[in-house]
C-alpha cells in the first residue's frame, strides 16, 4: 500500500468533514490521517488527507471528493514539490538520571521540552512524518506515557497555490 | 418585500417553474402547507406514504425532464423519503426533497419527531442542506435546484427547521439560473481516431444519453459511425427500438443479439453509462480484446469499474456536437449484415409462449410512443425491458441502480400527473404489495393508470436465482397470500380485471385501456416462468444462458 497526501480547499461550513470522511468510508478508502484548519479566507477551510491505497484508489477518491459541492479545489501533494509537516507531542517518563540523555536527544532532533514535572517531560517536535517516526523509536525505551500527532499538513512549493486550480464543477 | 420562510419557499419553487409537489403534511411542515394553501397555485398530490411521494416526484422528473419536488415532515416523514431519494440518486434523477424539522433551538435534543435527515441522506444525495438562517433560505433553494438539474443530475435535500419557516426576511424574486453545459475541454481527436479505426463498432447507450437530452446526437453518431446500438436498462428509449440498428438491452438480461454483438465487437463506445455490475458482469473480461471509448459527464465514472482506452469527460450533447465533424462517414456493411442476422436469430429464440411476452406484446397495441411505462423490480421489469419497444426517451421508468421494489406505484403516479398521459405500470405481486397503498392516490386524482400485475404467487426473480444457483430451495419466496386483487382494486375505488389465460388478454386489455381512471389487471402467469437470456452474476458474456 502506498501513501498519498491529498490537499483540498473546502467550503467553511458545518458538516463538511463528515461528508469527506463518509465518502472515504462508503467507498472503502482508508484515511491514514486527516488534518483540517481555517485559512486566510473565512469562506474556506483547508484539509490535508493521507490516503493509504493504490493509484486507482487515489484517482477515484480525488475525483469523488472533487464532485462534492463543498470541495472547492483538490490536488495530490507531490512528494518532490511540496512541504510536509507534522507536529508531535510526546509525554515521556523521565527519572532524574535519564534527563541528561533526553536533553541530548532533544538537541539532535531539534525538539523542545514544553513541560517538565519531577517524573515526566513533554517534548514537542515538528517535521516530516518520517522524522517524527524516527524520534518516537528513539524515545520509546524511556517509556511513552501518551502522545498526540496532528497528522500531516502540506503546502506546495513556489508560486503554485491550491486556489489556482479548476474545480470539477466549473468544467461541466 | 418581507415574507416568512414558508412563503419564501413557495415563491422560490414557483421561480423554478415548479407546478406540482408530491407530499404529506405533518407537525414540522404545517407552516409550509399553510403557505401552499394561501398561495393556491401549486398542484399538491397527497400520497398515502412519504415513500410514495418521493417515488412520484422521481417518476415526474424521469418522465418530464423537470426537477421533481416532494415535501415531508420531520422524523418519520423524512426517513420515509430515504428509499425514494436513494433510488433517484442511483439513477441520477433530479429531485428536490424538502423536509421540515424541529426548531433550531430544539435541534440535537432528541425532540419529538426530530431526526438528522441531512446526516442520514448524506450518502444518497448529490448535496443537502439544513437551513438555520431564514436569510439564506432563498439562495439555498435556488442553489438546490441548480445542483439537482446540472451536470450529472441527482437528488438534493433541504431540511428547514420550523422556526425558519415562520421567521421573516426580505425576499426579491429572481429568474432561475439556467444550467448551460460547458463546451468539452478535452481534445476529441483521439476519440474520433479510435472510432474511425473500428471494424466492428458497437454503441452502448446509458441513462446519461436521456439525462443529457442527447438522444438526437446519439442517433446522428450511430448514423455516421454506422454502428449498431444497444442500451442499458436505464438507456431504454434513448434510441428508437424500431431503428434497424437497435439491438435492445445489454447486460444480465440483455437480448441475445446485444450479447452476441458485444462479443464480436472490436470497438465499444459507451455513452453515459457506468459499467454497473449488471452490465459489465466480469469487469476484467469485459474489456478484453476490445477498444473501449467512454463518454461521461462524471469524471469519477471514468476508470471506476472498467478502464477505458479513450475517455472524454463532458456533457454528451456537447461531446456529440464536437465529435461529429471530426468523424468521417463510415461504412460497416459486412458488420451490419452480421448484426442483422444476429437480430433474427435472437428474435427467433424468444419464448413467444411466455404469458408475459403475450401480455406485454398485446399491451403495445393500446399504447403509443409517448405512453409512459413504469415498472417495479423483478422479472416483470426485465420482461418489460425486453419485450416493450421504447421509441422515445423518458417513456420507460424503472429503478435501475437501486432496484427498488415498490418504486412503480409512486413513479407511475408521478409520470401520469407530470405528462397528463395515460400511464402503464407493469408490476409483480411482490413489488405491488410493497406500496399498493398508493392506489388511493391514483383514485383520488382519477389518474388514467393501467396497472398490469404479473401474478405468479412468488417473488419470481429471487425464485429464478434459487432455482438456478440454490438447488431449488425456494426459501421464503412462495407467496402464500390470499389477496383478491379485484376486490382490493374495488375497495380502493379503482377497477379490477383478471387475465386468467391467453383468450382474456385482448378483451381485458381493451376494457382496461378504455377506463378513464385507475384500473388494475391481475395477470395470472406461471410460477416457473423465467427471464432469459441470463448472464450469471459476475460472469462474462460468453457464459450466457439462453434456454433451460
Amino acid at each position: 500500500m502506498q501513501k498519498y497526501t491529498i490537499t483540498a480547499l473546502l467550503a467553511n461550513k458545518s458538516g463538511v468533514l463528515t461528508r469527506i470522511s463518509g465518502l472515504f468510508a462508503r467507498r472503502c478508502f482508508n484515511i491514514e490521517s486527516i488534518c483540517a484548519c481555517t485559512t486566510e479566507d473565512e469562506n474556506f477551510s483547508r484539509v490535508t488527507i493521507v490516503l493509504s491505497g493504490d493509484e486507482h484508489a487515489l484517482s477515484q477518491v480525488t475525483k469523488q471528493l472533487d464532485k462534492l459541492i463543498d470541495v472547492k479545489k483538490i490536488t495530490l501533494a507531490e512528494e518532490h514539490d511540496s512541504i510536509f509537516r507534522e507536529l508531535l507531542l510526546v509525554k515521556i517518563r523521565t527519572a532524574a538520571e535519564t534527563r541528561g540523555e533526553l536533553l541530548t536527544l532533544r538537541d539532535i532532533y531539534k525538539a523542545k521540552i514544553v513541560d517538565l514535572s519531577p517524573t515526566t517531560a513533554i517534548l514537542e517536535l515538528t517535521g516530516e512524518p518520517s522524522k517524527l517516526d524516527g524520534f518516537l523509536r528513539v524515545v520509546q525505551p524511556y517509556g511513552i506515557l501518551e502522545m498526540a500527532r496532528t497528522g500531516v499538513t502540506a503546502l506546495s512549493r513556489g508560486e503554485k497555490c491550491l486556489n489556482d486550480l479548476v474545480d470539477y464543477n466549473e468544467l461541466i | 418585500m418581507k415574507l416568512t420562510g414558508a412563503d419564501i419557499l413557495i415563491r422560490c419553487l414557483k421561480e423554478q417553474g415548479v407546478d406540482t409537489v408530491f407530499g404529506y403534511p405533518g407537525g414540522c411542515v404545517l407552516d409550509i402547507y399553510d403557505a401552499l394553501y394561501r398561495d393556491g397555485t401549486l398542484r399538491h398530490i397527497l400520497t398515502a406514504h412519504e415513500q410514495g411521494a418521493a417515488h412520484a416526484a422521481d417518476g415526474y422528473a424521469r418522465s418530464t425532464g423537470k426537477t421533481g419536488v416532494c415535501f415531508a415532515t420531520s422524523g418519520p416523514g423524512a426517513t420515509n423519503l430515504v428509499t425514494g431519494i436513494a433510488t433517484a440518486y442511483m439513477d441520477s434523477v433530479p429531485l428536490v426533497a424538502i423536509t421540515g424539522n424541529v426548531t433550531v433551538p430544539s435541534l440535537g435534543r432528541d425532540s419529538f419527531q426530530e431526526v438528522d435527515i441531512a446526516g442520514i441522506t448524506m450518502p444518497v444525495t448529490k448535496h443537502n442542506y439544513i437551513v438555520k438562517d431564514v436569510k439564506k433560505l432563498a439562495a439555498t433553494v435556488r442553489e438546490a435546484f441548480y445542483i439537482a438539474g446540472s451536470g450529472r443530475k441527482g437528488p438534493v435535500l433541504i431540511d428547514i427547521p420550523k422556526n425558519i419557516q415562520t421567521e421573516v426576511c426580505d425576499y426579491e424574486e429572481l429568474p432561475p439560473a439556467v444550467y448551460v453545459p460547458k463546451p468539452v475541454a478535452a481534445d476529441l481527436r483521439p476519440a474520433a481516431d479510435a472510432l474511425a479505426r473500428a471494424a466492428r463498432p458497437l454503441i452502448i447507450a446509458g441513462g446519461g444519453c436521456i439525462g443529457a437530452n442527447a438522444t438526437e446526437g446519439l442517433k446522428a453518431l450511430a448514423e455516421k459511425w454506422q454502428a449498431p446500438v444497444c442500451s442499458t436498462l436505464m438507456g431504454l428509449g434513448g434510441f428508437p427500438a424500431s431503428d434497424p440498428r437497435f439491438l435492445g438491452m445489454i447486460g444480465m438480461h440483455g437480448t441475445e443479439a446485444a450479447d452476441a454483438a458485444f462479443r464480436e465487437a472490436d470497438t465499444v463506445l459507451v455513452c453515459g453509462m457506468r459499467f454497473s455490475d449488471r452490465v459489465a458482469g466480469d469487469r476484467v473480461k469485459f474489456r478484453e480484446g476490445k477498444t473501449i471509448v467512454q463518454f461521461d459527464i462524471d469524471a469519477a465514472e471514468i476508470d471506476k469499474n472498467v478502464d477505458a482506452d479513450v475517455h472524454v469527460m463532458g456533457d454528451l450533447q456537447e461531446i456529440f456536437r464536437a465529435l461529429l465533424p471530426l468523424l468521417p462517414q463510415m461504412e460497416h456493411e459486412a458488420w451490419l449484415r452480421e448484426i442483422s442476422a444476429l437480430q433474427k436469430a435472437g428474435d427467433a429464440d424468444i419464448d413467444k409462449n411466455l404469458p408475459a411476452y403475450k401480455i406485454l406484446t398485446a399491451m403495445q397495441k393500446f399504447t403509443d410512443a409517448d405512453t409512459p411505462v413504469a415498472t417495479d423490480v423483478g422479472q416483470h421489469q426485465m420482461w418489460t425491458a425486453q419485450y416493450c419497444k421504447f421509441e422515445k426517451p423518458r417513456t420507460f421508468l424503472s429503478s435501475g441502480g437501486l432496484g427498488t421494489m415498490g418504486f412503480g406505484m409512486g413513479a407511475a403516479i408521478g409520470a401520469c400527473t407530470g405528462t397528463g398521459r395515460k400511464t402503464v405500470l407493469v408490476t409483480g405481486d411482490g413489488s405491488f404489495h410493497m406500496n399498493l397503498n398508493e392506489l388511493c392516490t391514483a383514485v383520488s386524482h382519477r389518474l388514467p393508470l393501467v396497472i398490469l400485475l404479473m401474478d405468479n404467487n412468488t417473488l419470481g426473480m429471487v425464485r429464478q436465482w434459487q432455482g438456478l444457483f440454490y438447488g431449488k430451495r425456494y426459501s421464503q419466496t412462495t407467496l402464500d397470500r390470499k389477496t383478491d386483487y379485484i376486490k382490493l382494486a374495488e375497495a380502493f375505488g379503482a377497477k379490477g380485471y383478471t387475465i386468467a389465460g391467453e383468450k382474456d388478454i385482448l378483451p381485458v386489455l381493451q376494457k382496461a385501456f378504455a377506463e378513464a381512471g385507475p384500473v388494475l389487471v391481475d395477470c395470472k402467469i406461471g410460477i416457473d416462468d423465467k427471464v432469459l437470456p441470463m448472464i450469471p452474476p459476475g460472469k462474462s458474456y460468453d457464459s450466457v444462458i439462453t434456454r433451460l
